[in-house]
């Protein structure tokens, strides 16, 4: 038997202590360890984006991250971007501008587009465009993403 | 409410779990005690098995159960939507890169995983093959078993079949000119976000199959067939897809996971890579040569199509795929003379199976392409030359078809409106134009349920997958309209076989029109109670009282469906139940089984420049315009257009596998395959709509959602060859495919 490992993990502001597998992703515990299956997980190689989530302040895909790299770290995923019943200013813009179709994407979507919107809150369409570069969406709301991030930064500069 | 009713456009239904990450996919379903399966592949596509040794894999802690051919009923039982023909798990013989040849299920995933690489196959290489020259080879080696198909004249070559249609005489129709060409369409896969996810659990004396499907009810009879099973006893959860796109409409490993769950005792979980989607299902590729005759003044007088599909090593539902998608191929045009010749060819690659678009956008590239090549030779505008041939409404284009059903000249002028395409160009630019057509279902069948409860809220019943479309949303608004609910007061309950009545499938962009019928059905219904009941309560005739969308109308008074159900359903409550069916019947004497319910119709006009040095296309204009005869909600069908457009652009500019000599895809997965993201979208991008309210769907709607894919790659190759002058046959339009033509025609 593999050799667990104690992590400690902040995980949408909860403390969570766990004892995980050394090639275990940080995505693998999300999902099979703490039953948050908001994280997607698609290609697995980093390309598509849909496992992304915020460490440390800063998004990475939770794909290629081993846990114990995450050990002591902050961990925000979908599910503690709002408080349950409701969304935030981004999340309720993904909606009404039509930017979720089958929603597989989504989470990460959201999460990329959040992190975007905390380091430049006035983007342009070509800087969204390639700061969710990373994001596949087979769908293809690529326009309605687009549209939802800058309604939702034109909100919060409405609010100034 | 007026911003939820039909035609409007209020947030998608099921949206807010889905920004919320709590929406369910099946791979975010647990069951107790769960196994988790990986699949044992080997590293060549075609091989005869010589032995499987278990004994290591059967060694490692916490595997359950390794299971290969010789562990399931004798025959292996085959099975298929179109031929019987795929084994539960390879028998005797691998026929593509990725044909499993045995499962392991532990109780771990890493367990399974280390299991799968210990199970040792010694096995031999044999002759393959994976393009069409090969497969058609008289001396190719045959991918399919004769015995599967005996007395089949075809039984001893690689095409499973052929599909001829036509009318008038193509070798006696005069024409001022014929342009000849060949061109291809490479294979390409859905690539949709979510890989595809079974689960299996036995279920009392039966089974419990979950899975990311767009077709329950067909994988409901298969899984009854192979297990010999009742149908009452396959209980199939469809999970809403996380995007499926045609790929996820037919069994794949379900029957096995299902044999695995019954072996075991206990659950079993597959989830496949996206690389093993990659070798689960992919669209059809094509050799097309067409033969296109006209007259001096631009008439159309003929078209001669051979149309070779590239199917894979099990057919799936890829023979229908070649039938029906090079069936329309003549496009929508007024021709005296038609010849298609349309073969699905066997290769020892992974099954193909429908895609978006299914079948046409292959067929639809050779011919919209050779129409630009004719107007150029005729030195008529390629607009022109469209709009000089494009069938009016009502006209019998296919004479043995539903008529023309739309003003579709409406809708290839707003293109090219759109597009600019009378205008002066900027040096440099290109501009290029095409007509996409698909016939809708050609047979269906759907049932809907739905219960109005006692409070005035509604709950639908609907055997349609939502798989991104939307569906959930459309059938809600119809509901919520009909009787007066607002949306969140309306629940629509998919994918339980054992809950829902049947629907017959979720693809061809049918669920708007035929499950939409149904669900109106099943409202008016209700609403002939209701009148009955409002009689009854007012003392008046029933003739005296009107029930539509939403209020109940007395001579004197507009009482809302609410205040009726209140008085009307009395002191025991209840519920007022309507039932809906909606049925599309086949025609054994017709070429595809049944015509066309509708057409979906679509014009795409591309504005685009060429990077002469790099060979890199710009798009800087992409217009799409589609006849939905009436948008139901217009966001969605925006966002339906809008997605398709740019999957067509995955196709016409990077998409495409490529093998190697033993048969594997070396460019498997998301590093090596490309697909369009936000930095690969057009500079502008126009979707717009024509509503004549014509379509055969409630209120006038007509199915859409494959439409503004047909036609992508013969519109931007026009433009392209607009820009430079070099006509390119075949795709994807790849910088480095565009710069060699460019060389060569410098040379």
């Amino acid at each position: 038997m593999t050799k667990l490992l104690p992590i400690e993990l902040t995980v949408n502001g909860s403390a969570r202590s766990l004892d995980v597998a050394p090639h275990h992703t940080l995505l693998d515990v999300l999902r099979d360890e703490l039953g948050l299956t908001g994280t997607k997980e698609c290609c697995l190689v980093g390309e598509c984006g849909a496992c992304t989530v915020r460490l440390n302040g800063r998004i990475v895909d939770s794909c290629l991250v081993l846990a114990v790299e995450a050990d002591g770290g902050e961990v925000a995923t979908i599910e503690g971007l709002a408080p349950p019943g409701h969304l935030s200013r981004l999340q309720q813009s993904f909606l009404d501008e039509g930017a979720v179709q089958c929603g597989y994407c989504t989470p990460g979507q959201v999460l990329a587009a959040d992190d975007l919107l905390r380091r430049n809150p006035r983007p342009t369409v070509a800087e969204i465009q390639e700061g969710l570069a990373g994001n596949l969406c087979r769908c293809a709301c690529y326009e309605q993403i687009t549209q939802a991030v800058l309604a939702t930064s034109r909100a919060a500069s409405d609010d100034l | 409410m007026t911003s939820e009713r039909v035609g409007a456009s209020p947030p998608r239904v099921g949206g807010h779990q889905r920004v919320t990450g709590h929406q369910r996919y099946v791979a975010d379903i647990r069951l107790p005690n769960e196994l988790h399966a990986k699949l044992v592949k080997l590293p060549v596509a075609r091989a005869r098995i010589i032995g499987i040794d278990t004994s290591a894999a059967q060694g490692i802690p916490g595997v359950k159960l390794v299971m290969t051919a010789a562990d399931l009923p004798q025959p292996v039982p085959r099975f298929g939507p179109q031929f019987e023909d795929r084994p539960v798990l390879a028998v005797d013989e691998t026929k593509y890169d990725g044909d499993a040849v045995a499962l392991v299920a532990a109780d771990t995933k890493d367990a399974a995983e280390e299991a799968a690489g210990l199970v040792k196959v010694s096995y031999e290489e044999l002759p393959a093959v994976f393009t069409i020259a090969l497969a058609l080879d008289p001396a190719a080696p045959l991918v399919q078993d004769p015995q599967l198909r005996p007395g089949d004249p075809l039984g001893d070559t690689n095409v499973l079949r052929e599909h001829r249609v036509g009318w008038g005489d193509v070798d006696a129709a005069p024409a001022d000119l014929v342009i000849e060409n060949r061109y291809t369409f490479p294979i390409v896969t859905h690539f949709a976000i979510e890989p595809h996810a079974f689960m299996a659990a036995p279920d009392g004396d039966g089974i419990a199959v979950w899975s990311s499907i767009q077709h329950p009810y067909w994988l409901q009879r298969v899984l009854a067939q192979v297990l010999a099973l009742p149908l009452a006893k396959v209980r199939v959860f469809a999970p809403d897809p996380g995007g499926a796109f045609g790929g996820k409409q037919h069994a794949k490993y379900e029957p096995l996971v299902a044999f695995a769950a019954l072996k075991a005792g206990r659950p079993v979980r597959l989830t496949l890579s996206l690389e093993e989607t990659f070798q689960a299902a992919r669209r059809t590729a094509a050799e097309i040569r067409v033969r296109t005759g006209l007259s001096s003044a631009g008439r159309l007088t003929f078209q001669d199509i051979e149309a070779n599909y590239l199917i894979g090593a099990y057919a799936d539902i890829a023979d229908r795929v070649t039938g029906k998608g090079s069936y329309p191929g003549c496009g929508p045009y007024r021709l005296p003379a038609a010849r298609i010749v349309a073969r699905s060819v066997l290769s020892h690659t992974p099954p193909a199976t429908a895609m978006r678009g299914f079948g046409n956008p292959e067929v639809n590239w050779a011919v919209e392409s050779n129409l630009t090549e004719a107007a150029l030779a005729l030195g008529i505008d390629p607009l022109e030359l469209r709009l000089r041939n494009l069938a009016g409404k009502g006209e019998a284009f296919i004479p043995f078809d539903t008529p023309a059903d739309g003003e579709w000249e409406q809708t290839v002028r707003r293109a090219a409106e759109l597009v600019g395409w009378e205008t002066t160009k900027p040096p440099g630019h290109g501009r290029g134009i095409a007509i996409g057509i698909k016939s809708g279902p050609t047979t269906g069948l759907s049932y809907s349920m739905v219960r109005l409860l006692a409070d005035g809220s509604a709950i639908v019943y609907a055997g349609t997958s939502d798989m991104g479309q939307g569906a959930r949303t459309i059938l809600a608004q119809i509901a919520g309209d009909e009787l007066g609910a607002p949306l969140d007061e309306v629940t629509v309950v998919m994918g339980d076989t054992a809950v829902v009545p049947y629907d017959q499938q979720t693809s061809a962009s049918r669920s708007s029109v035929l499950m939409g019928n149904a669900v109106l059905q099943a409202c008016r219904e209700i609403q002939a109670k209701l009148r009955d009941m409002a009689a009854k309560l007012h003392g008046v005739s029933q003739e005296a009282i009107v029930v539509e969308r939403g209020v109940v109308r007395l001579a004197d008074q507009e009482l809302r469906i609410r205040e009726i159900l209140r008085s009307g359903l009395g002191r025991l409550g209840g519920e007022l139940i309507g039932i809906g069916e909606s049925r599309k019947e086949d025609d054994p004497g017709h070429p595809l089984g049944g015509s066309a319910a509708f057409f979906e119709f679509n014009c795409t006009a591309i504005e685009a420049e060429v990077d002469r040095e790099t060979g890199d296309i710009r798009i800087l204009r992409h217009v799409t315009v589609s006849d939905v005869g009436k948008a139901l909600n217009p966001l969605q069908v925006r966002m339906q257009d809008e997605g398709a457009a740019i999957m067509g652009l995955g196709h016409t500019l990077m998409e495409h596998y490529i093998f190697d000599d033993s048969g594997r895809i070396r460019n498997l997965g998301a590093i090596d395959y490309r697909i369009p993201t936000s930095l690969d979208l057009p500079v502008e991008l126009r979707s717009e709509m024509v509503e004549n309210s014509d379509g055969p769907g409630p209120y006038g709607a007509k199915g859409m959602s494959e439409g503004a894919l047909l036609c992508v790659a013969p519109a931007v190759a026009a433009a392209v060859r607009d820009a430079t002058g070099v006509a390119i046959r075949d795709l994807p339009l790849t910088p480095e495919r565009v710069w060699r033509a460019l060389q060569e025609a410098a040379t």
